[in-house]
């Protein structure tokens, strides 16, 4: 079997490429090939010993879903592809869009069909969730600088001002939050959307949704250490049902057809949780589900390819993640293979 | 006439992939990039090289020595002429 | 010559961390070399550079796929064609041929629609300039006037008075549907329940007759929501119509607004891959009329004024490459013989461009300028492109909806405009202005003449 994954920048902001071939790789049973599908010559994931077994570099969301699928024709006739795994929040659409011309070439693909994707995006997930019970943060759609000028007096700082697809500020007043707009509506465009900050601490949960309504499997993490861009650097699992029964909720009502992960508050001042995203794909941090024995990704796989898989409740709580760095070793003629043909 | 160097430690390889020792910087070039740039550090003249392109491409010499007179530009942007 | 390679500009792209994305060594540029079987090269050898071209089969489809999408949700469905977004003859005639009506949104668009051969009944009359020379005409010629603001209400009621009309009306609604910009600028609140009252003032004058209630929330919306709240809200208006009057409108008009697929300017992802299908505006509009619980016979006529999404495609500028041009920064750029005096448009969108003509493999960040004497002249800012030479031609496309009601002569005059016809054929829609053309207009007094 051959998997295409994107998404190998395991960077200081990484994506989910990198642990979801990893936890393939490891999946019972499992024989295949994983392609890396890439944006840059630089994204580590290139250089990793025994992960990918071939990269190739693959045209930017931003220039069109045509340019990407001739890109794949193109792969697909080295490769024999028989499953795609996009793993990155932007590419999402993109692939949707065009997953019955790759099912036509015989490529499958495990998504979210483009309405639950709308319903999860972060300008429409205050309602959704208003609609289902969950508690989330306060929440403003900005789209143009007036709006910013008529935030109502109720909204209260520190706030945090979010990109539509990524990238997040805080800001504890008013001019903080309209530098934060400015950086991000030049970055992503509109619109903005500026959320009341909860205090207390973070919490995690990776989960998987069969497209039927059914929770396939899920495992809670809390951070334990954050980095100074929000990343998750360290996290434990957690024994919480609450989260799990807010993610089956979560899954149940869209009927979420792939990998998710939800981040949750936990007020300091309640107790209570407030959703604070949703995101459409496996999270970086990936790899602690299959060590702490549901191997999420593997799952998706099997059912990517139609096969049954059991719905997974049990984990090893206490399972550790602590991410480091460490610098790969390469050569410019290596370099050389991925910047000028497209391939390595 | 101009004189045109190409310092000793920029490489270029078949595929057309250029890396400048002196800087690290890396860079790609079409075919025709890359034989000029080799004919230039053959220390090829402009004719030479406008008479080179000329008979290997269907092209004029006004346009080749035009585009040829672009490329130094870039050539020199990049700090990869002297 | 012929064993000759093909020749291509020499090109050096650095390799910047995060921009790199050169991949494999197939053109990622596909030219467009035929609009509707016509070449490139025969369409400017015959009409010239810069040309707009237009074609009648694409028109065809789109409103056909538009009314079935329609049609499959609801059952009474009228299209009215927005003259304001495109009012060339031949376009709002391949229009009206398909069935729609003609919405006009000033006097000089209502004369072009009834000199086209629609009559009064089928034109709608919107927007906040009906003069009264205008609203006396459409009075007369039962057009369904849509009423925007008390003013021209009483307007109306004065000129029914004194001329003994009756006048067909219907209001304008604008409503908080939960996107930004809100549109108040247009029409009666019906938050604040200043669209009751309007109907309560018509409902009590014999000479005016409700036939339709109408909203128009946005421009270029990215979400089918939008219209479903505001066809509940104009259902709950039509309700209230017929509990309070037992009066039934005949058609609730939700106006125009849907996206094209063209992609604005600082937003990250295409047009193609996040603005909602057509089915799904028709989804959320047929789900907040069917809130309404007539009875079949008493559903009220959906009217759209759809314009943007049937026309934008459609329409294509072909342009000629005028230089090729190296800025101080090592930017690389192409100055082509179309402005943004024909592209008012490109202030908003990022329009695909293609070449004309196979141009190699070699993409390098380009900006492509127009020819005016203007800084503020630019096609694209910045697209990944080929190099083109000198004379080579490029398309720009989804050019359909509002360039040819919105470009201007500015140093130089407007082109043709030809549209290519369902049978193959090309039909000159447009002459090019001449110099005759500007003087016709205008008039030298005779002590500045030179002697």
């Amino acid at each position: 079997m051959n998997i295409a994954v994107t998404g190998l920048n395991a960077t200081d902001n990484p994506g989910p490429g990198v642990p979801v071939i990893r936890s393939i790789k490891e999946g019972d049973g499992f024989k295949g090939n994983l392609i890396g599908l890439i944006y840059d010559s630089l994204e580590p994931g290139i250089y990793m010993e025994n992960l990918a077994t071939k990269c190739y570099l693959i045209p930017y969301p931003s220039s069109g879903l045509e340019q990407l699928y001739q890109r794949i024709v193109q792969i697909h006739e080295n490769e024999k592809l028989d499953l795609i795994i996009p793993c990155l929040d932007s590419e999402l659409y993109g692939f949707a869009k065009i997953q019955d011309r790759l099912n036509a070439l015989g490529i499958k693909t495990f998504l979210p069909t483009i309405d639950q994707l709308n319903i999860r995006a972060k300008d429409k997930l205050f309602d959704f969730c208003q609609s289902s019970g969950i508690k989330v943060p306060k929440n403003i759609l900005a789209n143009s600088l007036q709006d910013m000028y008529s935030i109502p007096t109720d909204f209260n700082y520190p706030m945090a001002v979010k990109g539509i697809f990524y990238d997040a500020y805080i800001a504890h007043n008013f001019e903080e939050a309209l530098s934060a707009f400015n950086k991000l509506r030049v970055k992503w465009g509109y619109p903005i959307i500026l959320q009341e900050f909860v205090r207390g601490d973070e919490f995690n949960i990776v989960a998987l949704g069969d497209g039927k309504g059914n929770m396939v499997g899920a495992v809670p993490m809390r951070k334990l250490y954050i980095t100074d861009k929000g990343k998750g650097w360290a996290g434990v699992t957690i024994d919480d049902p609450i989260l799990i029964e807010i993610s089956k909720k979560v899954i149940g009502k869209i009927k979420w057809r792939s990998g998710m992960e939800l981040e949750f508050i936990k007020s300091a001042e309640t107790g209570e949780y407030y959703l604070l995203e949703i995101n459409p794909r496996l999270p970086a941090w990936v790899y602690l589900a299959p060590s702490a024995g549901q191997n999420l990704p593997y799952a998706l796989v099997k059912l990517a390819m139609g096969e049954e898989v059991e719905t997974m409740t049990d984990y090893t709580v206490g399972t550790i993640f602590v991410r480091s760095s460490w610098d790969l070793i390469t050569s410019i003629k290596e370099f050389e293979k991925i910047a000028t043909f497209g391939e390595y | 006439m101009e004189n045109f160097i190409i310092p000793q430690n920029v490489a270029i390889s078949d595929s057309g992939f250029l890396f400048q020792a002196a800087t690290g910087e890396s860079f790609t070039l079409n075919e025709i990039g890359k034989l000029i740039v080799k004919m230039l550090q053959g220390s090829s003249t402009v004719e030479q090289i406008v008479g080179k392109v000329c008979e290997e491409y269907d092209t004029d010499p006004r346009t080749a020595e035009r585009d040829f007179e672009d490329f130094i530009t870039q050539l020199k942007h990049y700090s990869i002429l002297k | 010559m012929a064993d000759k390679k093909r020749y291509e500009r020499p090109v050096i792209n650095k390799h910047y961390s995060g921009l790199m994305n050169k991949f494999g060594s197939r053109p990622t540029t596909q030219p467009k070399t035929e609009i509707d079987g016509v070449t490139i090269n025969e369409l400017v050898e015959k009409y010239g550079s810069p040309l707009y071209v237009y074609s009648e089969k694409q028109i065809r489809i789109n409103q056909r796929n538009a009314l079935r999408i329609f049609k499959t949700r609801y059952p009474k469905v009228q299209f009215a064609w927005s003259y304001k977004t495109n009012y060339l003859s031949a376009i709002c005639s391949v229009f009206h041929k398909e069935g729609s009506w003609a919405e006009v949104v000033s006097e000089f668009e209502y004369d072009k629609a009834r000199k086209l051969g629609i009559k009064g009944e089928n034109i709608i009359f919107n927007g906040p300039d009906k003069s009264r020379n205008a609203l006396l005409k459409a009075i007369k010629e039962k057009a369904k006037i849509h009423i925007d603001h008390f003013d021209e209400l009483y307007e109306i009621i004065e000129l029914t008075e004194e001329h003994k009309l009756k006048a067909q009306v219907a209001i304008r609604v604008n409503m908080d549907v939960g996107v930004y910009p809100k549109w108040d600028r247009f029409g009666f609140n019906y938050e604040n329940g200043e669209a009751g009252q309007a109907l309560k003032r018509i409902m009590m004058n014999p000479n005016l007759q409700i036939v339709g209630l109408h909203a128009h929330i946005g421009t270029y919306m990215m979400t089918a929501e939008a219209y479903r709240i505001a066809a509940s809200k104009l259902a709950l208006l039509a309700r209230f119509l017929k509990d309070e009057y037992d009066v039934a409108v005949s058609y609730i008009d939700l106006g125009g607004g849907f996206a094209s697929h063209n992609t604005l300017i600082g937003q990250y992802l295409p047009a193609e891959e996040v603005v909602p299908s057509m089915e799904q505006f028709a989804e959320a509009i047929s789900a907040g009329l069917y809130e309404l619980n007539f009875k079949v016979d008493e559903m009220p006529t959906l009217i759209l004024e759809t314009g943007r999404a049937l026309i934008d495609n459609t329409g294509h500028l072909i342009s000629t490459v005028l230089a090729n041009k190296r800025l101080s920064s090592g930017r690389r750029a192409l100055i082509i013989d179309a402005g943004v005096n024909l592209l008012f448009t490109g202030f908003w969108y990022k329009h695909p461009v293609s070449p004309a003509q196979d141009s190699g493999v070699n993409i390098e960040d380009t900006t492509i300028y127009g020819p005016l004497c203007m800084n503020i002249d630019v096609i694209r800012e910045t697209i990944n492109f080929p190099s083109l030479r000198k004379g080579d031609k490029v398309v720009i496309d989804y050019v359909g909806a509002y360039d040819n009601t919105q470009w201007m002569q500015f140093i130089n005059m407007r082109p043709n405009v030809v549209m290519v016809m369902e049978d193959g054929t090309v039909e000159l829609i447009r002459k090019a202005e001449n110099l005759d053309y500007i003087l016709d207009r205008e008039v030298l007094p005779e002590k500045l003449k030179l002697k």
